[in-house]
């Protein structure tokens, strides 16, 4: 996981998502608030020694120590915390069994974190909230780096949270205890896909935003897809399939934007940028998440992501491969921009009158007609075709609809291109 | 060459940073200004950094009252040891100390030799 961008130089908001998974374990789901302030305390005191003491061998296993620690002051300290005694046993026999070892072997951490995934996936949060929770209890990001992230405001991400620990609070007493007992992970397991996949998605097409990618997202999307793909519980094949899917895209971010920040085209990216590194991993990753019989949406998603990545240049890739791929995953994701990027294949494969007519016959809903890409896709076979007027016309309407600075820019171009 | 203690003030209100990656980044501000006093040979002590609470005895009564916080607005947060040609090389060298990005002050005190 070291070798993913992003993990080094983010190394406490990662420790801060182990730490409160950890010690959500023993203060339970109600109490996440005393868990962060725990793990605010502990990278505190990090910060007041390290620098002047020198950094400790094991930064991780130290940190996790300290947060151990002050959790077994609070417990002691706090009375409404009594009835956490059975825990706070557990914690003391811990430390004095092995005050130098780590409080939690590797395996544990990774069953906290895994449970936090799955409790923040509770169906009965809003997919807006679970990622909102996921970033501030996983990921360590504060208010404010969510709602940047997210592009919302600060009241709005606070207004989630507080729903979320409301909902814990009211639930953690109650029968459906949102607390997950690892065996029942596997019924949790798309919604927590889902999840995650939107995470990703937020980083890569941003709509509403100035900046158009967010690379952070994307990496800590990946981040704990690999977490999941590491914990026997859900590494399944699904899992693998997403985990290709994220290392493909993610290995075209550093070619995405160009030096204005515009947002370029699969054919006007240059190759050379892309992590063939990370290129390397997604295909180890398909080649694991075929080894079973079942097929996703994510290994469609994954396998089509593939073939892009492979390709020499926009001109040799294997088109009717990735029409094949597009008719299949339509069949069990009929979502209009599915029935887009299909329509961009077979144009792609057989042709621009061809692909006109594929997306005539998606007989747009309205949402889809308001996406600027539809209209660009039209103008882009049109021009192909050599029906300029009409393609200038159609490059007009997409400009129209931009939701932003970099797809305004993108498509001016695109208009210029065709005078 | 003189001896100098460097004192680090901070507000008691910009104490804590607001997240994980704003502590990162200051903790690798730290390490990366007390590296460079350490290659160029200024550095003499790392002395701890201080906790907030405490007490204080004040006055021939032996007054006792809570923490630094009550009078003071800026709270001693640490100390370090250096060696400097003279005062104005070590003023020069504490231009580098993160406290200063958090609003807080380094107090630049020769230490009197015998």
């Amino acid at each position: 996981m070291e070798d993913i961008p992003g993990c080094v130089e983010h190394l406490f908001r990662h420790e801060a998502g182990k730490m409160v998974s950890y010690l959500t374990r023993f203060f339970g789901l109600g109490r996440l608030n005393l868990a962060e302030d725990v793990v605010q305390d502990v990278l505190c005191q990090a910060l007041q020694t390290w620098p002047t003491h020198g950094l400790p061998d094991n930064p991780s296993a130290w940190l996790m120590r300290a947060a151990r620690n002050r959790a077994i002051d609070l417990v002691r300290r706090d009375d409404r915390l009594r009835h956490l005694t059975p825990e706070l046993t557990h914690l003391l026999r811990l430390r004095e069994e092995s005050p130098e070892r780590e409080p939690a072997f590797k395996n544990e951490i990774q069953d906290d974190q895994l449970r936090m995934m799955f409790a923040c996936c509770h169906p009965g949060l809003s997919s807006e909230i679970q990622i909102t929770l996921i970033l501030k209890t996983l990921c360590g990001f504060s208010v404010a780096e969510i709602a940047s992230a997210l592009l919302a405001g600060e009241d709005s991400v606070e207004k989630r949270l507080g729903r979320a620990r409301r909902f814990f609070r009211e639930t953690s007493s109650a029968a459906d205890a949102p607390e997950i007992d690892l065996s029942s992970v596997s019924e949790r397991l798309d919604t927590v896909h889902q999840a995650i996949y939107l995470l990703f998605n937020e980083g890569y097409h941003s709509s509403r935003s100035e900046a158009p990618v967010r690379d952070d997202l994307c990496y800590e999307a990946l981040r704990l897809a690999l977490l999941l793909s590491e914990h026997p519980r859900s590494a399944q094949p699904a899992t693998f399939a997403l985990v290709a899917l994220f290392c493909f895209n993610a290995a075209r971010l550093p070619g995405r934007l160009d030096a204005e920040g515009s947002l370029l085209q699969l054919e006007d990216q240059d190759r050379s940028k892309w992590d063939r590194a990370l290129i390397g991993k997604g295909f180890d990753f398909l080649e694991e998440s075929a080894a079973k019989n079942e097929v996703s949406e994510f290994h469609l998603e994954a396998a089509i992501a593939s073939m892009h990545s492979s390709a020499e240049t926009y001109e040799k890739t294997d088109w009717s491969r990735i029409q094949q791929l597009y008719n299949l995953l339509y069949s069990i994701k009929p979502t209009p921009i599915v029935a887009l990027n299909r329509a961009i294949a077979v144009g792609e494969a057989r042709g621009p009158r061809e692909g006109l007519a594929a997306l005539q016959a998606i007989h747009p809903p309205p949402k889809l007609r308001d996406y600027p890409f539809y209209p660009a896709a039209q103008a882009e076979f049109l021009f192909r075709a050599g029906r300029r007027e009409e393609a200038r016309s159609s490059f007009k309407l997409a400009l129209n609809l931009a939701r932003n600075e970099a797809e305004a820019r993108f498509l001016q171009r695109k208009l210029q291109a065709c005078a | 060459m003189t001896r100098f203690m460097y004192l680090f003030r901070h507000h008691a209100a910009n104490e804590r940073p607001s997240s994980p990656e704003e502590m990162q980044r200051q903790m690798k501000a730290w390490m990366d200004w007390i590296d460079r006093l350490k290659q160029e040979s200024h550095l003499v002590a790392t002395g701890d950094r201080l906790s907030a609470t405490g007490k204080v005895v004040r006055g021939k009564s032996k007054s006792v009252t809570d923490g630094p916080y009550v009078e003071a607005k800026d709270t001693i947060g640490g100390y370090l040891v250096v060696e400097a040609a003279d005062l104005d090389q070590a003023t020069a060298l504490a231009h580098g100390c993160p406290v200063l990005d958090a609003g807080g002050s380094v107090e630049v005190r020769p230490i009197s030799s015998m």
